[in-house]
């Protein structure tokens, strides 16, 4: 028998080796610690706000947190017991204790209550609120973006000025969103005199959002094969006519893309609408005791992410306000959700019927 | 001497003489053309007959897709693109005139290019685009449109039963063919194909260029290849460009049988290209 012949790529150890692996375990625990921080922030939200927003008990929904408006919320002790009441059910109880005492030919003992602002009721305007600014933002965003995108690749001849354009837009995109807040309360609060109301936070929200629906569009417009558009101008289109039919129709899945990340910003920024769109509390719905239509546009609005900075950071913290604050939340992430997941739906219809 | 009308006239003239000559659909005259500040096209000046397959070769780069936009302006596309002197008419008409409205003269020119590119949409929609594009809106017209047209493009058998499916979902061949129906739909009098076979298999390119054969009798075609193959199996008359220069124009047998020119000689014998 001859002797096995040695393994020629048999491992042996060296100091690359020992870094490659090195570097391998640093990747994956960087990717596995960024999951556990956000599993935690997710996980964190969605168990104590479930608590607020959910019941053990028959319909399973907090109903009046998701379809009434914010209220104080009075903790009182009374035949010793210590109960909690909503502002208008407060007044309801205090009436009929005292008419109970009447009846008894009895004075009726004073009830000592606590009250905590906005720890009662729901905060069905704010979802209302939100849903608003977002549908208008974005389609005033898609708007003006989808034109400009147009423009900038299909019309516009590439030279040093679209070059500086696109610049401008892309740098546009840094701007803090505060600095969009300030800006929006000087063109549209005060200078165009709309007052702090829901058209004025459309727009300074689409300016905030227009540089990524823009740069997105114009990728989107990119991606279309130049074939197309030969091939519509060879029989015969006019240039506006080739990009509503072969252009536009091709590029829109991914221009809806491209708006899914700008609804989560558009839903999720408190600095552009504090000073043009948001108010800490209103009591009528946008619909309700309206005059004319056009008042619709021009009144305040109450939002979720205001209504989160208020309840954490305006009011005395305690343990009450903390169950609106996980509740708003969670509500929150879930109507971001449900717009992202609708828009995804949509984009996925549009590329089954427009693939290439 | 019999009358030129008489068929008998065609037939003795059949074979020996150059193919009979028909009014010219298209005139190049002294064309130079631009690509910003580098030259493509040198002094070029030919003719195109009505009725025929009129064949571009060369080598590529040699500018013959170049000359062929020129002919229905899709060069007005590229940006720095010029012709910076010589005229090109249509019937007579210099196409780059003021007063020509390119998209008619694009309807009148049609194209079909070396990547086929059908619309991601039905068979039908791509068919009637260009007439949806001009307000036909009548459902029997727009039928019988389709169906004229891919009879026409030699597709109506392989496709009458799914009309209604992508466009897309053809092979690369049908899809060329279906390029051509489109293009057939507008009725334009000339077609003009850019290696429109350069992508299919030999089967598909068989069929494509039977129907050249056919489409023959209506159109006024010009098509740019650089099998020469093609050029000799479909066309009448050929065009040899080399470097942007016309080297060559003669009647297709002439070119490959007794040319010329001493390079032409050297390209379509395979030396060279
Ligand atoms: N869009 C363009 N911009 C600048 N130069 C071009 C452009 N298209 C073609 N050319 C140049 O013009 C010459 C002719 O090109 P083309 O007409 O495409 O040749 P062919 O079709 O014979 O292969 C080539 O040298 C090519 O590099
Ligand atoms: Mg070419």
């Amino acid at each position: 028998m001859s002797q096995p012949t040695p393994n020629p790529f048999r491992a042996t150890p060296s100091f690359s080796r020992t870094f490659e692996s090195g570097v391998f375990w640093v990747l994956r625990s960087t990717a596995y610690i960024i999951l556990l921080c956000g599993g935690f922030v997710f996980s964190d939200i969605v168990i104590k706000g479930s608590t607020t927003v959910f019941r053990p008990e028959f319909p399973f929904v907090n109903t009046t947190f998701l379809t009434e408006a914010p209220e104080s919320l009075y903790v009182f002790e009374h035949e010793g017991v210590k109960r909690e009441m909503g502002d208008r059910e407060f007044r309801a109880f205090r009436e009929s204790e005292r008419l109970k005492a009447e009846a008894a030919g009895r004075t009726a003992p004073e009830i000592k209550a606590t009250s905590y602002v906005y720890s009662a009721g729901g905060i069905f305007p704010c979802i209302v609120g939100t849903v608003l600014l977002v549908v208008g933002s974005m389609s005033i965003a898609l708007c003006l973006g989808v034109a400009s995108a147009i423009f900038l690749n299909e019309y516009a001849r590439q030279g040093t000025f679209i070059r500086l354009v696109r610049l401008t837009i892309l740098n546009l995109a840094g701007v803090p969103s505060i600095v969009f807040g300030l800006f929006g309360m000087g063109l549209f609060v005060i200078f165009l005199d709309w007052n702090v109301s829901l058209l004025a936070g459309w727009f300074t929200l689409a300016l905030m959002v227009l540089p990524v629906v823009i740069t997105a569009s114009e990728e989107s417009l990119k991606a279309v094969p130049q074939g197309f558009r030969e091939a519509s101008l060879a029989l015969g289109a006019t240039k506006w006519q080739t990009i509503r039919k072969a252009v536009l129709p091709f590029a829109l899945p991914g221009i809806l893309t491209s708006s899914i990340l700008g609804i989560a910003r558009v839903a999720g920024e408190t600095a552009p609408i504090m000073f043009t769109a948001a108010f800490v509390v209103r009591d009528k719905l946008p619909w309700e005791d309206l005059e004319r239509a056009s008042d619709f546009f021009f009144q305040g609005v109450m939002a979720l992410p205001y209504h989160i900075y208020v309840v954490s950071s305006k009011i005395p913290q305690n343990e009450y306000t903390e169950r609106v604050q996980y509740g708003t939340a969670f509500v929150f992430l879930l109507i971001v959700a449900l717009i992202a997941t609708t828009s995804i739906v949509l984009r996925a219809r549009l590329r089954r019927r427009y693939r290439w | 001497m019999p009358s030129p009308l008489l068929p008998s006239s065609l037939g003795s003239a059949e074979g020996r003489n150059p193919p009979v000559v028909r009014r010219p659909v298209i005139e190049i005259a002294d064309l130079d053309f631009h690509y910003g500040t580098s030259q493509a096209l040198h002094d070029i000046s030919l003719s195109i007959a009505e009725k025929e397959v009129t064949a571009f070769i060369g080598p590529s780069g040699c500018g013959k897709s170049t000359l062929l936009r020129c002919l229905n302006r899709m060069n007005d596309l590229i940006d720095g693109a010029r012709i910076s002197r010589g005229a090109i008419r249509i019937r007579g008409v210099d196409i780059h005139q003021r007063d020509v409205e390119v998209m008619e003269l694009r309807k009148r020119v049609g194209m079909v290019f070396q990547k086929s590119n059908p619309f991601p949409k039905s068979i039908y929609e791509n068919v009637v685009y260009g007439l949806r594009l001009q307000g036909v809106r009548d459902k029997t017209r727009l039928d019988e449109a389709v169906e004229t047209s891919l009879r026409g493009a030699a597709l109506w058998d392989e496709v009458k039963d799914r009309l209604h499916a992508s466009g897309l979902s053809l092979s690369g061949g049908q899809q060329q063919r279906l390029c051509i129906a489109r293009t057939i739909a507008i009725e334009p009098e000339v077609i003009l194909m850019d290696e429109p076979c350069s992508a299919l298999d030999p089967i598909a390119t068989a069929k494509v260029e039977e129907l050249i054969h056919q489409l023959k009798l209506r159109y006024t075609i010009v098509i740019v290849t650089h099998n020469m193959q093609q050029a000799a199996r479909c066309s009448d008359r050929t065009a040899f460009f080399y470097l942007g220069k016309l080297i060559e124009f003669a009647p297709t047998k002439d070119i490959f049988m007794t040319p010329s020119n001493p390079q032409t000689e050297a390209y379509v014998s395979g030396r060279f290209g």
